[in-house]
């Protein structure tokens, strides 16, 4: 919360599409890998496993994107 | 062949559950209320922090970001559902009211994707709830 009233005093956070993507797909692996799985090891697996597919997911769509904004 | 058209899902082992307790219900309205409490409260200190400083760390970028916070609504369907996102966010979604964070409306992409967060941070604390109604039932270490 104190993340948010600091920003919220200063000016609204501003950031790209990508890094935008990236902090998202890092949070939301965290939390996959660790509800999804049991044992440490397999959760941090799983947590890698998913921020891989976000990612490559991530390319894939910017991909297709500029192919077809041509 | 026959042998085999007879296994069914009741024939696969499962894991004992153990009867509802109290905390099986405590701890899921916890971490609806805080995020990564249900796991805290059941002593997953580690997993709980985790959790805690992802969701808060979403909601919190998405409120800098100006993200909208949904009210409840009857209007439009992406409305409604943006709403039932964000309603995962439990206290956090009481208090971004309470204290006017976020944005009116979406009026850049960067508040959208600060809409998103939130959405998405609610809906990762649903399935954060029912992983520790899970641990509580003694389904999950």
């Amino acid at each position: 919360m104190m993340l948010a009233t600091m920003m919220m005093q200063t000016s609204h956070l501003q950031v790209s599409h990508f890094t935008a993507a990236l902090t998202y797909a890092f949070f939301a692996s965290v939390v996959f890998g660790i509800t999804f799985r049991s044992a440490p090891r397999a959760m941090v697996r799983y947590g890698a496993y998913c921020f891989a597919w976000f990612m490559g997911g991530l390319f894939v769509a910017a991909w297709v994107m500029w192919l077809l904004h041509r | 062949m026959a042998n085999t058209a007879t296994t069914t899902d009741d024939a696969k082992p499962k894991a004992p559950a153990a009867p509802l307790s109290a905390m099986a219900i405590m701890a899921p309205a916890l971490g609806w209320l805080v995020p990564g409490a249900g796991h805290l409260v059941q002593k997953r200190w580690i997993r709980g922090l985790l959790l805690m400083v992802s969701i808060l760390s979403m909601f919190s970028i998405g409120v800098a970001m100006e993200g909208k916070i949904y009210l409840p609504n009857t209007g439009d369907l992406l409305d409604i559902l943006g709403f039932v996102g964000d309603i995962g966010n439990g206290g956090l979604y009481f208090l971004g009211r309470a204290m006017e964070w976020g944005g009116q409306a979406i009026t850049s992409a960067t508040s959208g994707y600060g809409t998103i967060y939130i959405v998405g941070a609610g809906l990762l604390n649903i399935i954060t709830m029912v992983d520790a109604y899970h641990i509580a039932r003694g389904r999950k270490a």
